[in-house]
């Protein structure tokens, strides 16, 4: 027996393959949002695609090397993959690139399949949900049923939840 | 005969000084007591580059005709029959006329080089064939005079002769590359500062990769290659919890200050499935915007196709997820991990944790 056979293991998945993904961009997803596609996915006993959207200015190619939002991103996706783990959702994370948080969108959903999105709307104080005109692009082109959640308005934002999780990873 | 001496100057755009700096070059080989001559100069009516080129002997060009239109072109034959010991060839991506021999000027060029005489030349990044899309989407224009890779990879040397973007808008808006009344429109077009900025990164980013490849000598054995740095190699399958490797193997490379190699050994013959094949592009974008280079290798035994690419990538860290060992093959073989350590001597191993298997639900 090779061992590359051994390798090739059983897939870690979720029972039904079901996919629910939660796109995110500018270095935050409001806990809120992440509680919810959590339990989305728990409930539908699905994987849960938590997807940094990384927008590329027009002189980078798109798959251009982007070390500084690559910086923001790879932690935050490890402590988003943690809270899902610890809850005990399997986790599939991605970084994709576009010229705009929908271009990248796009590019995911044509190269990939998605059972549900979960997308984030602004909440108060600075959250950076999706603005309404993406949040109603999503609506019309995404290819699966979709959920958008706004975050309680009185709450406090920013890099808020970066500290949390990375305070229980 | 011995092949000739091949020295390439590379430059981002036309005006960063490449002809000037080959000039400079045959001058200072003449008062070394060379035998130098001018092959083929395009002064693009810069006063500066002419009044170098003074007391450089040249070579008459060859008159030829296309049409209506009186060409002049690099006289292959007199200069291999005149056999200076260097010859400087301004601009190898050139097309020769039609009623030359050669179709291109790299081809005089490899001539020359078989008649045993030195060549100095020069060339801008946006001719290089395998970055013709990549200059077609950062400047919008399709450059159609393509050299290929190899010629910079057989070259002798290759020498970047560079200018910041601001710099090189100056000498433009001087008068120094084109007259001052293309230049406005030069500068709003192929000139723009982000243009320039893209290119200078592409030609970076095109010698460093030249330079990494000249590194190792050949001869070495392939374990005791010497690395300059740390580089790290991390091994993956079409998994979700490849994509976690990926990107630990990325946080480590910025403390270390290393490079980055991802490699999947796809077993003989074996075709991944729907779902792996969607798996193994989202590792390669991912690899691709963390600037990790994406390596794909055949091969039933994993260790030894770790140990074929890390010698040829020289490196020095290997990362793995947590194998997924059969007790039977572990009896058989001994485990992955003993493996490793027994056949790669020299290389350091981690094993990224799955985290999915020490989670517990709430």
């Amino acid at each position: 027996m090779s061992v590359v056979t051994f390798w090739r293991h059983r897939r870690p998945r979720s029972a039904s393959g079901r996919r629910v993904l939660v796109p995110f961009t500018a270095g935050e997803l409001d806990p809120i949002v992440l509680d919810a596609a959590i339990r989305v996915a728990r409930a539908e006993d699905a994987t849960l695609v938590p997807a940094y959207l990384i927008v590329t200015p027009l002189e980078y190619k798109l798959d251009a090397p982007m070390q500084q939002q690559v910086a923001v991103a790879v932690p935050l996706l490890e402590a988003v993959e943690h809270a899902a783990l610890r809850a005990g959702v399997p986790v599939d994370a991605r970084v994709e690139t576009g010229r705009t948080p929908t271009h990248a969108l796009q590019r995911l959903w044509e190269a990939e399949r998605f059972d549900r999105i979960v997308a984030p709307a602004p909440g108060g104080r600075g959250s950076h949900g999706f603005a309404p005109k993406e949040l109603q692009w999503i609506l019309v082109h995404a290819p699966s049923e979709t959920l958008i959640l706004r975050p309680d308005p009185t709450l406090a934002r920013g890099a808020r939840l970066a500290r949390e999780l990375e305070a229980v990873a | 005969m011995d092949r000739g001496h091949y020295r390439i100057l590379v430059g981002m755009a036309a005006g960063v000084g490449k002809t000037f700096r080959m000039l400079e070059e045959g001058r200072q080989a003449q008062q070394h007591g060379r035998d130098v001559v001018i092959g083929y100069l395009e002064p693009h009516d810069r006063p500066e580059t002419a009044a170098l080129a003074d007391g450089l002997e040249v070579v008459p060009r060859l008159r030829t005709s296309h049409g209506e239109l009186d060409l002049d072109e690099m006289d292959l034959d007199a200069v291999i029959e005149r056999r200076p010991e260097l010859a400087l060839v301004d601009e190898l991506a050139h097309t020769d006329a039609a009623s030359t021999r050669n179709d291109k000027r790299y081809q005089d060029i490899d001539e020359i080089l078989d008649a045993g005489i030195d060549v100095v030349s020069t060339v801008n990044i946006q001719h290089l064939e395998s970055l013709n899309d990549a200059i077609f989407e950062l400047t919008g224009v399709r450059v159609r005079e393509t050299f290929p890779d190899r010629i910079l990879e057989d070259a002798d040397e290759v020498v970047l002769v560079d200018l910041s973007p601001e710099q090189l808008q100056e000498r433009l808006r001087e008068g120094k590359i084109y007259p001052k009344e293309r230049a406005e429109v030069a500068l709003q077009n192929f000139f723009r500062q982000d243009n320039l900025g893209a290119l200078r990164e592409l030609v970076l980013r095109e010698l460093a990769e030249d330079v990494e490849a000249r590194r190792q000598p050949a001869s070495l054995e392939p374990l005791s290659k010497q690395a300059v740095g740390e580089r790290i190699l991390a091994l993956i399958e079409p998994q979700p919890k490849s994509q976690r490797i990926l990107r630990r193997a990325w946080r480590s490379a910025q403390r270390l200050n290393a490079e980055i190699d991802a490699l999947w050994v796809r077993p003989a013959h074996y075709e991944p499935s729907e779902e792996e094949t969607t798996q193994l592009a989202a590792l390669r974008r991912l690899a691709s915007i963390l600037g990790i280079h994406f390596l794909e290798a055949d091969g039933h035994d994993l260790v030894e196709a770790v140990r074929t690419a890390a010698a040829d990538r020289g490196s020095t860290y290997i990362f793995l997820g947590t194998p997924d060992e059969r007790r039977r093959t572990e009896i058989l073989r001994g485990s992955l991990l003993s493996r490793m350590v027994r056949e790669l001597p020299g290389l350091d191993i981690r094993v990224v944790a799955d985290r999915a298997k020490k989670e517990v639900p709430e």
